[in-house]
């Protein structure tokens, strides 16, 4: 019997993910960005797992899918690092708003 | 049955649909062989059509009565409403059918020798047969709304033939006078047929002239500021007749339509489109004389007066073509004022058959005496009558033909003009002393300005010197003025009341010589003054100007009516009305469309930011999506 | 007992951890707090029971990601570089996004806290997983497993194609 209620866990990752919100909305910098949104991701995951512990005693689904998502971010960091990287390449820093050659 | 009626119709268009699409493929001579060839034909059938109506099938009793060979149903507004297509046949739209045809031919047969190597026969041929079919439609049309539609072809036609030299600035001109003039008129007209239609529910005229339907049994009643709308509609409708006949004060265009090839004048100018007015008039005589008896008194005043104008205009003009065109306007002033003048039924009718006496001869004294014209002018190679004189030495049968045709309109007998005037100078004693003067006066005025015209042409000045000495015409021009000179000398002896009168029963006219003696000594006064005047060049005609100046200058000037009109539509209508009106449509519908587009490019540039290419701005508006999307379906 | 002041710690951690790593000037300090995040989850995946998925955690994220982000933080700038911070218009809507979707969750949350059972304790052996990662029955993931296996396939070609030098 687990004395820890389920409402701690997801205010736990609530704030979090928010974190990872405001994160995500304010660097500057690519690379924070998306450290950004791997806060976001784990979040999730935290989430799935609670929910699978405490509604799902007997099943594995939610550990399953977290397993899965951390795998799919793994691949989608990898991608994302090495578009930045042919970014840098071509001006020479890495803050989103000095990427605009293409816009009005 | 006579249902070979409709060839007379459509023969024309079809061949002026096949001159007009292939007319620039053949040679010139052969589309005026096979123009003329057609209207001949139409000719020949319309010939056959009035000897079997007028001596066989028509006529019942005393009474001729309308024949329909054909009618059907174009538009359909409702179940009493409706415009059809077909072809009456009627003492008038036979004679008419005579009328045009005849005058036709001739100018076909004319045209080929006067527009001999001008540019643009075919197209001239596929014209003038596009206008003997609106024209013809016109004559025969059943119901008021056909009458229209064949109308406003017509005036295309007149258009069309009257810009035919097209590069010349003062044609063109001329054409667009004459459409708009006549098109303003028709304005008048389309409103008063449908005041007409709506409150009688009918157009055709078999409807309109029934002795028992509503116009004519008096059931309608409305009234607006004290005339009954019937005698508004008549009226109107009237206008719009104005308009087409040159009556005043629409008849500027018609000097001015003298721009036209002269072939061109005698057909339409002279003899058949500008008595589609008198015509008009006289289809819906009944009408006019039960529904709207005061239309018709206004109607005998108008013409009257205009009679006047013309011919005292007439006495000072120059051009010949001008003299003509005046003359034109006076004589079918003398047709409306004779309808004006009449009655109903029997002897009472006399004007309405005067009316219709004076237009058949009329159209053949006048369409000879423009292709006489055309003779001079082909000869000489000037319209004014300065660079002629003594033209009868070199154009002799131009010349005799010129003079039949001028004793005629003089109103000697026993040519055909001395007859019908005389019926219309009777026709007006009858009635209204005060118009029986002024078209007295006016008969002596027509034989003074045709005599000047004549003696100035083929006398005055009979040692003057040509450069090229004129010639003669070819055969194809002289066989016209020879025939319709024929025709001029027989066609007063045709007891008309046989067979034209107002109610379509048949009546006995006799000459009354007391009248007869007074309108042929006013004649024979006006031959002599201008015999005097001008049979050999003297300086009395200048003389005589110098002493009435003003009155001369003005007469001159055509009392300025064109510069009225001119100040009418420049300076009050196009400041008054178009001016506005442009602007209207500039700032107001223009903008309104220009406010839509520039608040479009507005708002456009005011939301722009939107789309800032900022993956934070994007992920912000997604975020906050998700979370108002997500507060909405848990709070409400 | 011992299981709340461990959850309270890890909390702790969490909480504190990843806030400075989103607020942080300097980039290098920023991906060690994440690191710290990334520590802590596994912790909490370790005290729910789940042991596989702490080895996971570990070894993918801690271990491989991270490192990635290192190695392209020092290939991108000067690790002593401070972050020029951004304006306060860009803050103002990122903060207001952050709290208003805070409290929606938070209300979301305490209105449902009472409906929830307590747990009961699981630990899933790992013949559980294995049997569950290559079974193709009901609630089996073996299709995942294999679909996942082509993700990283086109993930590695699509990154050397990417970054590759022309």
């Amino acid at each position: 019997m687990s004395t820890i209620p389920l409402a701690a866990y997801l205010i736990l990752t609530a704030i979090m993910f928010f974190a990872g919100v405001y994160g995500f909305l304010s660097r500057r910098n690519m690379l924070t960005i998306l450290m950004s949104l791997e806060l976001m991701l784990n979040a999730a995951d935290i989430n799935f797992v609670v929910f699978n512990k405490y509604l799902y005693p007997g099943q594995l689904d939610g550990a399953f899918f977290a397993l899965f998502a951390i795998g799919v971010s793994a691949a989608e960091t990898a991608i994302a690092i090495a578009i930045i990287i042919n970014i840098y390449r071509n001006i020479k820093n890495i803050y989103v708003d000095e990427v605009s050659k293409m816009k009005y | 049955m006579m249902s070979y009626t409709l060839i007379i119709v459509v023969l024309p268009l079809l061949m002026f649909l096949f001159l007009g699409l292939l007319g620039s493929k053949m040679k010139p001579a052969v589309a005026g062989i096979i123009g003329t060839i057609g209207m001949s034909a139409v000719t020949l059938l319309s010939w056959f059509t009035a000897a079997t109506y007028f001596f066989s099938v028509g006529k019942i009793g005393e009474t001729f009565q309308a024949i329909v060979p054909i009618n059907f149903e174009w538009l359909r507004f409702t179940d009493k409403l409706h415009i059809d297509l077909g072809i009456l046949l009627d003492p008038i739209s036979v004679m008419m059918l005579v009328v045009i045809t005849t005058v036709s031919l001739m100018v076909h047969i004319y045209s080929f020798g006067y527009m001999k190597g001008e540019r643009g026969f075919q197209r001239y041929y596929a014209l003038l047969s596009l206008f003997s079919f609106s024209m013809l439609g016109l004559v025969v049309a059943t119901n008021i709304f056909q009458m229209y539609i064949f109308w406003e072809l017509v005036g295309v036609s007149s258009y069309s033939l009257i810009g035919f030299y097209y590069t010349k600035p003062s044609a063109v001109a001329a054409s667009k006078k004459a459409f708009i003039v006549t098109r303003f008129a028709d304005l008048f007209f389309l409103i008063g047929i449908l005041l007409l239609s709506f409150y009688s529910g009918t157009f055709s005229f078999d409807a309109l002239t029934d002795p028992n339907g509503s116009i004519l049994g008096k059931t309608i009643t409305d009234t607006f500021m004290g005339w009954s709308v019937i005698s508004w509609a008549m009226m109107l409708i009237f206008i719009g007749g104005a308009g087409k006949s040159a009556m005043l004060p629409f008849h500027i265009w018609l000097p001015d339509a003298m721009e036209g090839p002269t072939p061109v004048s005698a057909l339409i100018h002279a003899a058949t489109m500008v008595v589609a007015g008198v015509f008009l008039v006289a289809r819906m005589f009944p009408v006019y004389y039960f529904g709207a008896p005061e239309v018709l008194t206004i109607i005998s005043y108008i013409g009257a007066a205009t009679a006047l104008f013309a011919a005292i205009v007439a006495c000072t003009q120059t051009d010949i073509k001008r003299v003509l065109a005046f003359s034109t306007i006076s004589q079918i002033a003398y047709m409306i004022t004779a309808l004006g003048v009449s009655g109903y039924g029997g002897h009472e009718g006399l004007g309405y058959m005067a009316s219709m006496f004076h237009l058949f001869t009329h159209a053949f004294f006048k369409a000879l005496l423009f292709l006489g014209a055309g003779a001079v002018i082909h000869a000489v190679h000037s319209n004014e009558m300065d660079s002629m004189g003594g033209l009868r030495k070199y154009l002799p049968i131009t010349h005799i033909t010129f003079l039949i045709a001028c004793l005629s309109i003089a109103g000697i007998p026993p040519f055909s003009g001395f007859f019908s005037k005389d019926e219309i100078l009777v026709a007006a004693f009858e009635k209204n002393m005060l118009i029986f003067g002024c078209l007295y006066f006016c008969a002596g005025l027509t034989a003074f300005y045709m005599f000047r015209l004549y003696y100035r042409i083929f006398w005055g000045n009979s040692n003057k010197v040509y450069k090229h000495t004129p010639h003669e015409s070819p055969i194809s021009m002289s066989i016209p003025l020879i025939f319709l000179a024929t025709l001029t000398c027989v066609t007063g002896l045709i007891p008309f009341s046989e067979f034209i009168s107002s109610d379509k029963t048949v009546f006995h006219t006799h000459i009354e010589w007391s009248i007869a003696s007074m309108s042929i000594l006013v004649a024979v006064i006006g031959i002599v003054v201008a015999t005097v005047m001008y049979r050999k060049e003297n300086q009395m005609a200048h003389k005589f100007a110098t002493t009435f100046k003003v009155l001369y200058t003005s007469a001159y000037h055509k009392f300025y009516f064109d510069e009225v009109w001119m100040f009418v539509t420049q300076k009050v209508i196009f400041n008054g009305v178009s001016k506005p009106i442009a602007w209207f449509d500039r700032h107001v519908v223009d903008g309104f469309m220009d406010l839509q587009s520039t608040t479009t490019n507005y708002v456009s540039r005011k939301i722009k930011f939107v789309q800032s290419g900022e993956i934070q701005d994007y992920a912000w508006a997604f975020i906050m999506g998700t979370v108002v999307i997500v507060a909405l379906l848990i709070f409400i | 007992m011992a299981e709340q002041i461990i959850f309270y710690v890890l909390a702790i951690v969490i909480v504190v951890f990843s806030i400075l790593s989103v607020t942080s000037g300097r980039i290098l300090r920023a991906a060690t707090y994440l690191l710290f995040v990334l520590l802590a989850t596994a912790g909490l995946y370790l005290l729910m029971g789940y042991q596989f998925l702490f080895g996971v955690q570990i070894s993918v994220y801690a271990g491989g990601i991270m490192v990635l982000y290192i190695f392209s933080i020092l290939l991108t700038s000067h690790a002593g570089d401070k972050e020029k911070r951004a304006s306060w218009k860009k803050l103002l809507p990122a903060g207001f996004a952050a709290v208003v979707g805070f409290a929606l969750c938070g209300h979301i949350i305490f209105h449902n806290v009472f409906k929830v059972v307590e747990a009961v304790a699981t630990e899933p052996t790992m013949k559980e997983i294995g049997t569950a990662m290559m079974g193709t029955g009901k609630n089996q993931y073996l299709l995942p497993f294999e679909a996942i296996s082509i993700l990283l396939l086109a993930c590695i070609i699509g990154g050397i194609m990417i970054a590759r030098k022309r």
